[in-house]
């Protein structure tokens, strides 16, 4: 059941992005098209899986004092295996992204983890939570470049969607249209927790 | 106007390509710290100082270190250590040789560890194949673009929060849509020069 929990927690009641407000740069910054939002996290994913996983393992034979750096050095040797692999098997892909992929070593969502939970659980609810905390900023990242694709540039995941007459809004596409949509997506998630649960 | 001459570099990576607004690095800080203005100045400053040191040590360990060695891979794991290093000892130095500079800007220096910008820069001057004299104008430009950035953030969110907004807006959710029209009014400086 905590398992489970463990799980589930990262994908909805905490999620990274929506609601502890962490790992923003990459969610706006890459979040232009569908198929870029969703390629940036699945290569988050895997590298908060895999340090997760790996934390959880040493921690008991970890000094207190330094394992900030150790966190650091174990998150930057998956970064760059995903680094090479991006660049030998997704070279469009990992043009996109650009500066995006090195940067995945200083994502908050996978210091923070690594600081918060797998530091101090066992090796399988760490990297259960690495897979829902992962699916969760994928979700959400995805979602956001969907939406921003559809709208500023007509499309969802290199498609067309709709017919000749359709204008898009090449505002959405560009760094303003990022700010709006996730403006609106937290407005709406506040609108509905008041309704829940009014204070 | 060239864009390899340093004064384009400065105005691009100042204005055009403002870190925050248009290239979205270092955003937790944006609006983690951008409540009052003066912890906003602090930070700005915090910032430039540290990059400033951040991009010329790993510019160096790059291009005298990791190149000749063929160690490129390395890169960022060590730009990453260097950093964190680089941060803490800056801490120390400022502790006991300028202890008013480092009563003002004390509390930021540690987070400025996980502010991507600094490794960002750090990266940036190594993609565009920056030389050192360009990739020192290039971090001053992005730096003092942050630093413009965050205060004007800070003095706008300061009125607001005397301002009636909705409440599902409250908070971030209005934060965000005056990011967006910061952003739009930076978009405007994309035509200078024509970079």
């Amino acid at each position: 059941m905590s398992l489970k929990n463990d799980f589930l927690s990262g994908l909805i009641k905490e999620n990274p992005v929506l609601v502890l407000m962490i790992g923003l740069c990459p969610t706006l910054a890459v979040s232009s098209t569908a198929v870029n939002g969703f390629g940036m996290g699945i290569a988050a994913s895997f590298v908060l899986i895999c340090s997760n996983l790996v934390i959880a393992m040493v921690r008991k034979y970890t000094p207190d004092q330094i394992r900030i750096p150790i966190f650091i050095i174990i998150i930057s040797t998956f970064v760059t295996i995903t680094d090479y692999v991006m660049q030998a098997y997704y070279p469009a892909l990992y043009k996109q992204l650009g500066v995006f992929v090195p940067l995945i070593v200083v994502n908050c969502i996978i210091l923070g983890r690594a600081e918060a939970f797998a530091y101090k659980n066992r090796v399988w609810s760490s990297t259960l939570d690495g897979f829902g905390m992962g699916l969760g900023f994928t979700l959400v990242i995805t979602v956001i470049g969907a939406i921003r694709e559809i709208i500023g540039n007509g499309t969802i995941f290199g498609k067309a969607i709709f017919s000749q007459g359709f204008q898009p809004a090449k505002i959405m596409i560009l760094p303003p249209g990022g700010f709006i949509t996730i403006g609106v997506l937290m407005a709406f998630l506040h609108y509905f927790q008041n309704k829940v649960n009014p204070r | 106007m060239d864009s390899t001459s340093l004064f384009g570099i400065l105005i691009a990576s100042l204005l055009i390509n403002n870190i925050l607004l248009i290239r979205f690095i270092a955003l937790c800080s944006f609006f983690g710290v951008s409540n009052q203005m003066e912890t906003s100045i602090g930070m700005g400053l915090a910032v430039i100082f540290v990059m400033m040191m951040a991009s010329a040590v790993s510019w160096l360990i790059y291009y005298f270190l990791l190149v000749p060695f063929d160690l490129v891979y390395l890169r960022t794991a060590s730009f990453i250590l260097t950093i964190a290093g680089l941060v803490q000892l800056e801490e120390m130095y400022l502790k006991k040789y300028v202890p008013r500079l480092y009563r003002a800007m004390g509390i930021y220096l540690p987070l400025i560890t996980t502010n991507c910008a600094v490794l960002a820069v750090a990266f940036l001057n190594i993609d565009y194949n920056y030389n050192f004299r360009q990739s020192l104008v290039y971090t001053f430009g992005v730096s003092a673009g942050y630093t413009l950035a965050i205060i004007l953030f800070a003095g706008i969110r300061e009125r607001m929060a005397l301002a009636p907004v909705p409440k599902a807006l409250q908070g971030y959710p209005i934060a965000f849509f005056t990011a967006s029209l910061m952003s739009l009014a930076f978009l405007g400086f994309k035509g200078l020069f024509g970079l």
